[in-house]
């Protein structure tokens, strides 16, 4: 075996791209496929609008509450001035009042009259009106020993918002993560993809380019919510909520690496895009639940807690308690630690069933060998 | 020099390569041939690193394959696949850049390729939009494009057109011409035929033959000639030393032990009349392959 007739081989002109040259490359490319695909940018646009339109027209809501209005007569316009959260309708006399009230123009009329301190009956159609009487009644001044930080509306609102959002972006860029791993498989383009490059390098492209999607439109929906907030002036409540947007998208970030990296290494386990589905159903699961722990249990000390140390629903349940107030300073940053020990773990077992599965076509391919080193 | 050297594979309980040894030499057309599931998809992809072996090696100049030089590879995989709705010249470019080319050298290569492929016009069309022959010559320009110094192709004619054929053939013997080992399999034996230098033989995961196109064919079974002369041939049989495979009137195949033999036949039939032509008959590769597989 002699090498001496060999012609003397020079190394390639081009050196070898690094491993983090590769992944750009990669990165780039899964971000251009995005940006280039319809579907794609019209679900982006709906979900900004959507989030715009909620914070407007929750501005526009509150910003002009609809009174509840009343006929007045005589003496009782006085009274009814005096409070301000009726809107007074003048009528003629009591009989007009009446019919007004049975019109349904105004939900209740006050005229002159009746034996109380006030010196006013409420005329009303079928029940008593509470909120009127709640405007005209005289209550007591309240000392709350233990003040609730939020109201209640506003922390389901908040939750719905982190929840919703959370899961729709890990389910969208998840499924569009498993869908580009199973069509390189199913294209057969992988293989001289793996003939160039490592699969970790493959992966950790493909992860790259996503997360980098994924967070770019969290980004973009927490700036336009903002800015909605502010032009609508409910600047006190931007203020409440902003320290936990900044934490939502610190632990999004993080957290939508890991579901991504799940997301990868189970759809290289089957070949067809049929069998993506039920093939990351599981990872599927892991982004439900806490979507739905939250709404049920954002009043809930407990199960919040415990979902702010779980990494799969910290992204969740951690910004949740630092709006609500409930967390500690060094409670997010010791669940940012484990998520982020977790997203490590998870991504060097998900390099492995990658590359384990990626070149097996036909049959899903069992968990357990493509766990195998 | 490309050298494979005692490569073992299973799947699971099933060995399909057994201890499969060849070589690859520099300027030399190496031909891969194989029944279907003989192990030669397996032995390219063990080539390019994309399987890893139980055992064996795979050397270049006598040092061990590394990942650096495997770039330097062509590799064209027995199932195709670009992305089909990346446009066909950014594929390329894309293709060539994750070998380390620069995005200027990556395009001039892409668009060079495409042009002499027939699919200059093609070039901002998406890979879905071109037919099968055509995302064929793409996935060819695919494996070029990164000016390979050593060309590993799995079917390359496969599902060619016979234009196209010719191109891909012009191609690989360019290469090869410049100095770069070629190995590449086909089931298409004419070609194989007209444009190997070399040949090598897998039934069953094992090397059944493996050196010179024209040395297999001389070492194959005992020679073979044929003499052509006017009337009757049956005298032949008479001459020590010589089996006749067939024989009639004007001509007859026979085989000779020696070289003495098959000239004594020869002198018969020069004293008996005119020779019209007598000369060695070389068994074609179909059927090379045929008994040496079966």
């Amino acid at each position: 075996m002699s090498t001496s007739d060999s012609p003397v081989r020079t190394t390639s002109p081009y050196p070898a791209p690094s491993f983090a040259e590769s992944v750009r490359l990669i990165a780039v490319r899964e971000i251009m496929a995005r940006i280039r695909s319809k579907v794609f940018l019209v679900s982006t646009g709906i979900l900004l609008v959507a989030a715009v339109a909620s914070v407007v027209i929750g501005g526009l809501v509150s910003a002009h509450p609809s009174l509840p209005k009343v006929a007045v007569v005589g003496s009782a316009a006085q009274l009814v001035d005096q409070a301000t959260a009726l809107e007074a309708v003048p009528a003629d006399d009591t009989d007009a009042a009446e019919q007004l009230v049975r019109d349904g123009t105004v939900d209740a009329a006050v005229v002159p009259g009746g034996d109380t301190l006030l010196g006013v009956t409420v005329i009303a159609k079928d029940s008593p009106p509470s909120d009127v009487l709640g405007a005209l009644s005289v209550t007591p001044p309240v000392t709350l020993l233990d003040p609730p930080q939020q109201n209640g509306f506003l922390v389901y609102l908040v939750a719905l918002g982190f929840g919703l959002v959370f899961f729709m972006s890990a389910m969208t860029f998840g499924s569009t993560i498993a869908q580009s791993v199973v069509e390189e498989k199913q294209t057969r383009v992988v293989e001289i993809l793996l003939s160039t490059i490592s699969a970790r390098a493959l992966l950790t492209g493909k992860v790259a380019g996503n997360s980098i999607m994924a967070f770019g439109q969290i980004v973009l929906i927490g700036l336009l919510v903002s800015l909605g907030m502010a032009v609508t002036g409910q600047h006190t409540l931007l203020g409440d909520v902003g320290p936990s947007i900044i934490w939502f998208a610190v632990f999004f970030a993080i957290g939508f690496v890991l579901l991504a990296a799940l997301y990868a290494a189970t759809a290289s386990l089957v070949s067809r895009q049929e069998d993506v589905g039920s093939a990351t159903s599981p990872v599927m699961l892991l982004v439900m639940i806490p979507y739905f722990l939250v709404i049920f249990f954002n009043d809930n000390d407990f199960v919040l807690a415990i979902m702010s140390y779980i990494p799969f629903s910290a992204p969740v349940g951690m910004p949740m308690r630092v709006f609500l107030g409930s967390a500690a300073w060094w409670e997010p940053l010791v669940s940012l630690a484990i998520l982020l020990a977790t997203t490590l773990a998870v991504i060097l077992l998900g390099a492995r069933v990658y590359s384990n599965s990626l070149l097996r076509m036909g049959a899903k391919v069992p968990l357990k060998e493509a766990l195998r080193a | 020099m490309l050298e494979i050297r005692g490569v073992n594979k299973h799947y699971g309980s099933r060995q399909v390569l057994k201890d499969v040894s060849f070589t690859v030499g520099d300027a030399r057309m190496t031909g891969f041939v194989g029944g279907n599931g003989a192990g030669k998809t397996t032995t390219m992809r063990i080539i390019l690193g994309v399987l890893s072996a139980d055992s064996g090696t795979v050397l270049l100049d006598g040092q061990p394959l590394t990942a650096g030089d495997r770039r330097r590879f062509g590799y064209m995989p027995e199932e195709r696949g670009l992305y089909p709705k990346m446009k066909v010249a950014e594929h390329l470019v894309y293709l060539a850049r994750l070998h380390g080319l620069p995005t200027a050298s990556a395009k001039a290569n892409a668009d060079a390729l495409l042009e002499r492929l027939g699919l200059g016009e093609r070039a901002g069309d998406t890979v879905q939009s071109l037919s099968l022959g055509n995302q064929q010559r793409a996935q060819i320009a695919a494996a070029l494009v990164h000016d390979p110094e050593f060309l590993v192709l799995d079917e390359p004619f496969s599902g060619l057109d016979p234009m196209a054929v010719e191109v891909v053939l012009n191609v690989l013997r360019d290469y090869a011409a410049g100095g770069a080992p070629v190995l590449f399999s086909s089931h298409q034996l004419d070609i194989v035929e007209r444009l190997c230098d070399d040949l090598v033989i897998i039934a069953d995961g094992e090397i059944r033959a493996n050196g010179s196109r024209e040395g297999l064919r001389d070492d194959f079974g005992a020679p073979r000639f044929e003499i052509g002369v006017p009337g009757d041939t049956d005298w032949v049989r008479e001459v020590p030393g010589v089996a006749v495979v067939s024989s009639s009137a004007g001509s007859a195949v026979f085989e000779a032990e020696t070289d003495a033999a098959s000239q004594a036949v020869l002198q018969q039939a020069l004293a008996r009349g005119p020779v019209h032509s007598f000369g060695r008959q070389r068994p074609s590769l179909a059927t090379i392959f045929k008994e040496i597989v079966t």
